[in-house]
């Protein structure tokens, strides 16, 4: 398996302030990886430190096999997208997409071509002789992918490119952006701080935290099996139900409730006892007459009711202990009542309270 | 009902209007009118005591328009009145002004756009001490440095006369003239040097501060399309920096042109600037005092930097107001 892009040990600082520390990644010949995190933890910092654009402390950036860690970012063969659009305000669409051109002294005829087929893929031809000043957010952003996609790079870095656009502007050219890849086939690093984008676009999400990758896998292993407390409570809106408690041959015990792990698959066998967290998605735990199936049975008291359209939130009490439940939009609860709920075990986290690993 | 719903777009909103004569407004019109007149009345005096002929302003009435006019004062403001040994009037001191005026303002300008372009955008190690040194430089009062000033640029021009002597074999071997003494003390180029120098932490300042204000992520997408140092500069850079170089342009004429005590020091007689030959002919003791020509001579001076105001007015204010709002 080749990699597109390897990033070896690498440390990045401020003066004293350490950004990025000891960080590894390699991705994957066109592959479209996103890097997610909560802002500060570093995603724009390893983007520009790829991209050639801020002088890495220590460690090796690989770029097709290249040692390109002391290389200017023109010699990179990257294109860049940021959130600002950053067009030269003073050249036409058609300046802005050939100015890399030029810099790099093709000849005309091949930028005219380059030029043209780029729009036809974004469908900007129209606005080739206007300035930036004249085209809405969404054009604006069309333009900005042009101008990496004419230079025919082989990564495409884009800092969260979205994040400017209003909602539904934002859901457009996000399926946009998957069309564009499966068409190309470039390798794409895409930095975002939203959830929901990093889990439609990827092919592999790393989740970010104080400049540490704190899990690599593909968007259902970080939603289904996440390795640890941060990036299961980071993942998932509404945010997944912790309950504290003591793991016990087989079994997660809180307070005198017995939950037997029959189904859950262990990280690595069935663990010594110890104290332990358990971690339940609102959106897993059933209602009504599923609740017959389910491997465990408890009944809540309903606090708050939410209704949403789609779904129906529901804050509850588990014993002592808060509890979401994400339920169908139709369904009918009130604040007071009880409800029988059922949960899947096989479907639950569970995480070592010390280390707040999975286990 | 209905009606009351359908004419609900149009009901007034928001404070009700403030009538235009209300106290407020008189009192700011009324001090702004005392005020103008303040300044507007000296101008009105010198520009009608210009246009009269000595017999007439003998007669008093200071403030009294012109009975007769003539041109003649300011015709020998221009190119007749004394100063010194020369009789040819400010002219000579015009085009010396000229002389030192576009060169400094090329140099002074173009070096310190560029130093602002690099301490904003290319930051070296040091750069931010580099920074806060020449900001300090601007606040050092420049009295101090006249007299170093001298020394350096009279070392100076014995140092590049030196430095060019090797050729003068060639060049007359050639048949050509070799080089001779070389003087930046009492020359032109000298003065340029000067008042290049002494504009230099300004501008910095200035222009550092507008291109920090430029986006980084548009160096940043200029860096990744592969441009350098001089392309993003020629290229994305001053393109947008117009504002900022009309303020700089302004600053300069305004200073350069209006400077006395460098032009003193630094220049001769016969290379004085216009100001200085402003000075000499109003102050010249010998015969009695020509108040026209003294006026018309002054109004022709001031005219320069007048220009430069009423032509880049709105340019000028829309820089100011962009390196206050964003720098
Ligand atoms: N030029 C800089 N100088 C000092 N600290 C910086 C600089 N750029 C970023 N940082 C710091 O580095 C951390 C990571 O920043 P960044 O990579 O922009 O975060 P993200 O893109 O994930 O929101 C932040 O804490 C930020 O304050
Ligand atoms: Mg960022």
């Amino acid at each position: 398996m080749s990699y597109s892009v390897e990033i070896k040990k690498l440390d990045l600082a401020f003066g004293a302030v350490k950004v990025l520390q000891e960080l590894d990644l390699n991705i994957h010949e066109g592959e479209f990886l996103v890097l997610l995190g909560s802002s500060g933890c570093g995603k724009s910092t390893l983007l520009n430190c790829i991209a050639g654009l801020l002088e890495v402390t220590d460690g090796q950036i690989h770029i097709k096999g290249q040692n390109v860690t002391w290389a200017e970012p023109s010699e990179r063969g990257i294109g860049m997208v940021f959130q600002s659009y950053a067009l030269y305000p003073q050249m036409t669409v058609r300046g802005n997409l050939s100015f890399g051109l030029k810099n790099a002294k093709l000849p005309k005829a091949e930028i005219e071509e380059r030029v043209a087929r780029a729009a036809g893929i974004l469908q900007i031809e129209a606005l080739l002789d206007r300035k930036p000043g004249a085209l809405s957010g969404g054009q604006r952003q069309r333009v900005a992918i042009g101008r990496a996609l004419v230079r025919d790079v082989d990564v495409f870095l884009f800092d969260e490119p979205l994040s400017n656009l209003d909602a539904k502007l934002r859901v457009d050219l996000r399926v946009e952006l998957k069309r564009l890849h499966n068409q190309l086939q470039n390798t794409m690093i895409y930095v975002t701080h939203d959830q929901v984008e990093a889990m439609t676009l990827a092919d592999r999400i790393a989740v970010m935290k104080g400049g540490a990758i704190m899990q690599l896998g593909s968007p259902d292993e970080i939603y289904n099996r996440p390795r640890n407390l941060y990036v299961a409570d980071f993942i998932g809106s509404p945010s997944m139900n912790f309950l504290e408690g003591q793991f016990a041959d087989g079994s997660f015990r809180i307070d005198d409730m017995a939950m037997p792990m029959t189904g859950y698959e262990y990280v690595e066998g069935q663990p010594s006892n110890r104290a332990a967290v358990i971690g339940i998605r609102p959106e897993h735990v059933v209602t009504g007459e599923l609740v017959g199936n389910a491997p465990l049975q408890y009944t809540v008291d309903v606090d708050l009711v939410e209704p949403m359209g789609s779904d129906t939130l529901i804050y509850a009490k588990l014993g002592q202990h808060g509890f979401r439940i994400r339920m169908d939009g139709q369904a009918i609860v009130k604040a007071g009542e009880a409800l029988a709920i059922g949960i899947d075990p096989a479907r639950a986290s569970l995480f070592d309270k010390a280390s707040e690993n999975r286990i | 009902m209905a009606d009351l719903n359908a004419n609900a777009g149009v009901v007034p909103q928001g404070p009700k209007p403030k009538k235009r004569l209300s106290r407020g407004n008189i009192f700011l019109y009324g001090t702004l009118i005392v005020v103008s007149l303040y300044y507007l009345l000296p101008l009105y005096v010198m520009m009608v005591t210009s246009l009269k002929g000595m017999p007439e302003i003998r007669m008093g009435n200071v403030f009294g328009p012109p009975l007769e006019i003539t041109y003649q004062p300011w015709v020998k403001a221009w190119s007749e009145a004394c100063t010194g040994i020369n009789c040819d009037g400010l002219s000579r001191g015009f085009w010396n002004s000229v002389w030192i005026l576009v060169p400094s303002l090329v140099l002074s300008i173009s070096i310190a756009s560029v130093n602002g372009y690099a301490l904003a955008n290319w930051k070296f190690k040091g750069s931010e001490t580099f920074f806060t040194v020449l900001i300090i430089g601007a606040f050092i009062p420049y009295q101090t440095m006249l007299y170093p000033l001298v020394i350096m640029l009279r070392e100076s021009g014995d140092g590049i006369t030196w430095l060019v002597s090797w050729m003068n074999p060639i060049l007359e071997a050639l048949g050509m003239e070799p080089f001779g003494r070389i003087r930046l003390m009492g020359s032109l180029s000298g003065l340029v040097i000067v008042h290049s120098i002494f504009g230099m932490p300004i501008l910095t300042l200035l222009f550092r501060n507008y291109f920090a204000s430029v986006p980084e992520e548009l160096f940043k997408a200029a860096r990744v399309d592969g441009a350098g140092f001089w392309t993003i500069y020629f290229k994305i850079m001053l393109p947008m920096a117009l504002p900022i170089f009309v303020v700089a342009i302004i600053l300069q004429v305004t200073g350069i042109w209006n400077d006395f005590l460098f032009g003193v020091i630094y220049t001769k007689p016969n290379i004085y600037p216009m100001t200085v030959q402003l000075n000499n002919i109003v102050n010249s003791v010998q015969g009695v005092k020509e108040y026209n020509v003294n006026m018309a001579a002054t109004l022709l001076t001031g005219l320069v930097p007048l220009v430069i105001y009423f032509a880049s007015g709105k340019l000028f204010v829309r820089g100011i107001a962009a390196g206050a709002v964003k720098g």
